[in-house]
Order: C-alpha cells, then sequence, then structure tokens
C-alpha cells in the first residue's frame, strides 16, 4: 500500500485534494453527505474585508463540458467569517484550512489578510489576484507582473502563514507573473483560476449572465489548466497548486505529474457533491495501475522529458 | 438532500411542450411539497432542477416543460433509464400557516408544485381553492386532477379560449387565509400585489449545483440573503424584496 500523503509548505496533507474556494461553501452542505476530515485541506470562500452580496442573476451557465459563473465573490466579510463561519468550519473539519482572500486595493488585501492570518485554524493564505467577475480589482492585480509582485510584498508584510498567489490564466505569460510573484516573496502559486468567457441566449438574443461574461470551469479547461501549471512548475522553486477541470483520480495524476504538489477540485464538486470523497477513493487503485508508491515521486515527473 | 437514482416508469406529453415523467426511486428525501430535484442528464455538465409535482410510495411524478436542451434530452427519455438525482432539495411549502381556506395559485410551469401541495392541504383537513392560469386551451394540463383530490378549481387563460379571459389574478377567490403561489415571476408580483392574506411563492433560478455550495442563485430578502435552492425556493411574502 502506497502513500497518498503530500506535504504543502511545512503542512503535511493525507491527500492532495482541496476543494476550490467557491465550490464548497464553509464545508456543511458537504459535511451532510460524508465525513469531510477525509479531504487533504479545503479552501474557503473567498473572503473580502467588507461583506458583499455579489452580481445580479443569472450566475451560472452552462457550457460544452464546463460551466460559466460570475458570483462576483459573495461573501459575509472577514469579520463575520471570523466570528460565525470559522467557528461553525471547525466543528465539521478538524484539519488546517486555506483561507481565499479577495481585496480591492492593496490595503484591504493587507487588512484581511492579517486578520485571518491571526486564526488558528487557517494554514496557508491563498491569496486571489484573479477573479474574473468583479470591476476594480480581481483579475486587475494578477493581469499585470508588477501588480502581483505588489500585493505579494503587502501581505507578506502583515502574514506570518505561507502565502499562495491564486493566479488567472487570462494572460498573455503566466510565467513571468508567477516569477514575480515568487521574487516578491510569495510561498507558493496555485493555478488557474476560471477563464473568461461568455453564453448568449438565442431566446432573448442577450448574454445568459447578467454580468455579460463569466469564469469558464469544468473539464472544458484542463488541458489549459494542465499546460500552464506544467509551464509554471518549470518556471519557479515554490510549490505549484494544480487546480482547473479536475474530476477524476486520473486527473489528479496528471496534474502531479505537470507539476502541482496538491490538486484543488472545483466545479466537479457542484455536478456531484461526492466528487472529492470519489477522487480520493479511487487514487490508490489508479496509482497502483500505474505503480506509483507514493504520491509525493511523481510529482513534476514529466519535466523530466522536456526538452532543455 | 440524498443522492439516489429513479427508474423511469413513463414519460409522456400531456399538452405542447409539456411532458409527465413518473419514476420509481426512494422519494423519502422529500418532506414539503415545493421541494425539487436536481437531474443528471447524459451530455449535459450541469444537473437541471425539476420541481416534484407528487411523492407517494416509491414513485416520484415531475411534470416539466421543454425548454432548452436539457429538459429537451429529458423528454426523450424511455421506460427504463436510470436517472442520478440529488432529490430533496429546498425548503418547500409549509402547510402549517395555511389556515382552513388556503388558496392555492399556479401558472403555466409552475402548476406541478401545487399538486402535492393541494394533497397535503386536504390531508390535513384543509379545503384549497386552486386557481390555475395558463395562455391557452391547448396548454392546459391537471384540472381534472385537482377537481379528483378535491379541490375547488378556477381556471383562467389569457386568451379566453378556456376559463376566464385573463390572467390568473382575475380568478383568485375572495378573502383566502393564506396563498401559495407558483409561477413566471410576473405573475408572482401581479398575485402579491393583489392579495392582502400572508403567503408563500416559489422563485425560479439558473442554479449551479442546487444544494447551497456555489451561491450561483443568491438573491436579497429582507431577512437577508438567501440561495433559492436552499433556504429557497419558497420565500413568505413578508421576507420578498423585489428587485427593480
Amino acid at each position: 500500500m502506497g502513500s497518498m500523503k503530500v506535504r504543502l509548505l511545512g503542512i503535511e496533507l493525507d491527500n492532495p485534494i482541496i476543494p476550490a474556494s467557491g465550490t464548497f461553501g464553509y464545508g456543511h452542505e458537504f459535511a451532510e453527505l460524508y465525513d469531510i476530515n477525509m479531504l487533504g485541506s479545503f479552501s474557503f470562500k473567498g473572503t473580502t474585508l467588507h461583506p458583499r452580496l455579489g452580481n445580479p442573476l443569472p450566475r451560472i451557465a452552462e457550457t460544452p463540458s464546463g460551466m460559466l459563473n460570475a458570483v462576483g465573490l459573495q461573501n459575509p466579510g472577514v469579520e463575520c467569517v471570523i466570528s460565525e463561519e470559522l467557528p461553525k468550519l471547525a466543528e465539521v473539519f478538524h484539519k488546517p484550512v486555506m483561507a481565499n482572500v479577495s481585496g480591492f486595493s492593496l490595503e484591504e488585501y493587507a487588512e484581511t489578510c492579517a486578520k485571518l492570518d491571526a486564526c488558528s485554524q487557517v494554514g496557508w493564505l491563498e491569496v486571489n489576484v484573479s477573479c474574473p467577475n468583479v470591476q476594480h480589482g480581481g483579475m486587475s492585480f494578477g493581469t499585470n507582473p508588477a501588480m502581483a509582485a505588489a500585493v505579494v510584498r503587502a501581505v507578506k508584510a502583515v502574514a506570518r502563514k505561507p502565502i499562495i498567489m491564486k493566479l488567472s490564466p487570462n494572460v498573455t505569460d503566466i510565467v513571468s507573473i508567477a516569477r514575480a510573484c515568487e521574487d516578491a516573496g510569495a510561498d507558493g502559486i496555485s493555478l488557474i483560476n476560471t477563464l473568461l468567457g461568455m453564453r448568449i441566449s438565442l431566446r432573448t438574443r442577450r448574454p445568459i449572465i447578467a454580468n455579460t461574461t463569466g469564469g469558464l470551469s469544468g473539464p472544458a479547461v484542463f488541458p489549459v489548466a494542465l499546460r500552464m501549471v506544467y509551464q509554471v512548475a518549470r518556471a519557479v522553486k515554490i510549490p505549484v497548486i494544480g487546480m482547473g477541470g479536475i474530476s477524476s483520480a486520473a486527473d489528479v495524476l496528471e496534474m502531479m505529474l505537470a507539476g502541482a504538489t496538491c490538486v484543488v477540485v472545483g466545479a466537479a464538486n457542484l455536478v456531484d457533491p461526492f466528487a472529492c470523497k470519489r477522487i480520493i477513493e479511487a487514487l490508490p487503485e489508479v496509482m497502483q495501475k500505474y505503480r506509483i508508491e507514493n504520491l509525493t515521486d511523481i510529482i513534476g515527473g514529466a519535466h523530466t522529458w522536456a526538452e532543455t | 438532500m440524498l443522492n439516489t437514482t429513479y427508474t423511469v416508469l413513463s414519460n409522456e406529453c400531456l399538452a405542447p411542450d409539456i411532458f409527465r415523467m413518473r419514476l420509481r426511486g426512494d422519494t423519502s428525501p422529500i418532506t414539503a411539497p415545493g421541494q425539487f430535484v436536481n437531474l443528471r442528464i447524459d451530455g449535459l455538465y450541469l444537473r437541471r432542477p425539476i420541481s416534484v409535482c407528487d411523492a407517494e410510495g416509491d414513485v416520484l411524478t415531475l411534470i416539466y416543460k421543454v425548454v432548452g436542451a436539457g429538459t429537451g434530452k429529458l423528454s426523450e427519455l424511455r421506460k427504463g433509464v436510470v436517472l442520478d438525482a440529488l432529490s430533496g432539495l429546498g425548503n418547500g411549502f409549509d402547510i402549517t400557516s395555511s389556515g382552513r381556506r388556503p388558496c392555492l395559485i399556479g401558472g403555466g410551469v409552475g402548476v406541478p408544485p401545487m399538486f402535492l401541495l393541494a394533497k397535503r392541504l386536504i390531508e390535513a383537513g384543509q379545503t384549497p381553492t386552486i386557481a390555475l392560469g395558463f395562455n391557452t386551451a391547448s396548454e392546459v394540463f391537471y384540472v381534472q386532477e385537482f377537481l379528483d383530490v378535491g379541490c375547488e378549481v378556477r381556471l383562467a387563460t389569457a386568451d379566453g379560449s378556456a376559463g376566464e379571459r385573463g390572467f390568473v389574478t382575475a380568478v383568485l377567490p375572495e378573502a383566502p387565509s393564506h396563498y401559495f403561489a407558483c409561477g413566471p415571476e410576473p405573475m408572482l408580483r401581479a398575485v402579491y400585489h393583489a392579495l392582502r392574506c400572508s403567503g408563500q411563492l416559489s422563485f425560479e433560478a439558473r442554479m449551479g449545483c442546487g444544494f447551497g455550495a456555489c451561491m450561483g442563485c443568491t438573491c436579497r430578502t429582507i431577512t437577508g440573503y438567501k440561495r433559492i435552492c436552499r433556504e429557497g425556493p419558497v420565500l413568505r411574502k413578508e421576507e420578498i424584496l423585489w428587485e427593480a
């Protein structure tokens, strides 16, 4: 029997499976169905300094092999997350969690990170500079290397816990952004956030999503995510967390071979609430099939075959 | 919520684009009328939420309108097909506040959830009246079924080809004790303004997950933000905030 354990920035995870921020709420809907302590960790709903209702409805549209969302960072604000959500979360999940943070200014990012950094449940801060669904902020911090680096410096100045920068794929060169984050002191990189897309209703002749555009996720984006994880993992020395369209144990192995230390599952949770459980339970058999003793052994394994 | 499977027993056309599907499986997760199931359909990524029309023993009845790719595929399913479902979703109607003479109001594809509600109210000893609204006579369904369970039925069609001419608000009873409404949003607004008594209104939304995880269907209410799929689809009249 091999091992599924991986190590992420000083914390050992029982397995590399982490539900994505925004697809798992604060865990309660899933904890009704199974013991979510089987997860490696999870990244809770993106948190901002102030409460946000998010965007008007409709926020969701279907696509071939995926979906668009434009939720717009609905969340009750960091104070409420700390006073109400984290204590409730502690009842159903007993491992370190990833706190996902968004902001609209460097000061907001820093203040929100500082507050969550002080919470004992929080193992890592995942700083989202890639939300495609909000104006003036979100993705605008993650599409320019200098801006992304400024966010890293602002949050590193106030946080003791590891900072993982969540990057947008909606850029010309994601490697330059990842490198800028690493140079500015980021401890890890997670990617990819959703790809900007849209759908139009033939009946109304208008965009289906009220926000006009939304972020594409689901199996449709997997090859793009895999390529970007591969490129970034080759370019940086800090750990890379891979996400984008993962829905099976085989996808997990592929993402780890591309260079991911752990793997985040997003849209799959929404169509199958047992997706993460199913993937974790399937991993040993798929590992055995491909003669993998320890999962950590395959991280970045595909790079040894790459051109120099 | 339960993740279960249902086997198609029948799938028949009741009116143009309106289908009734009967399924066999565990209906125990459905604890209130007005709840819905979220069905996985081959070849489509997202599930499709469909309101429950009836649930008795191990038979689940759904009535749905073909409006797009998902319901189109659903209408082609034959007896014996097994569907993966998340069952017993949403809050459903609360029948304890109905009073003696509740009024049920259904418009078009909002009619189906009223059927299980009518049965539950009659079992509880109440005497419901149902006001049904459709566009035209050919689209009318379930009048006889509501009569058979013991409802007083009032019918309106927009073109006057069956029942009264006009919208469902033309056939609302005088001074009901409480009302339950499901239908297109303009109908819900009209009912909200037409009736003074307390009421419960069931809303529709494009959903991501259907069980509260994605925040894809959140709306603003007087008592705070609510997910249509989880704290809804039924909202109490007093908590509704109509967006402009």
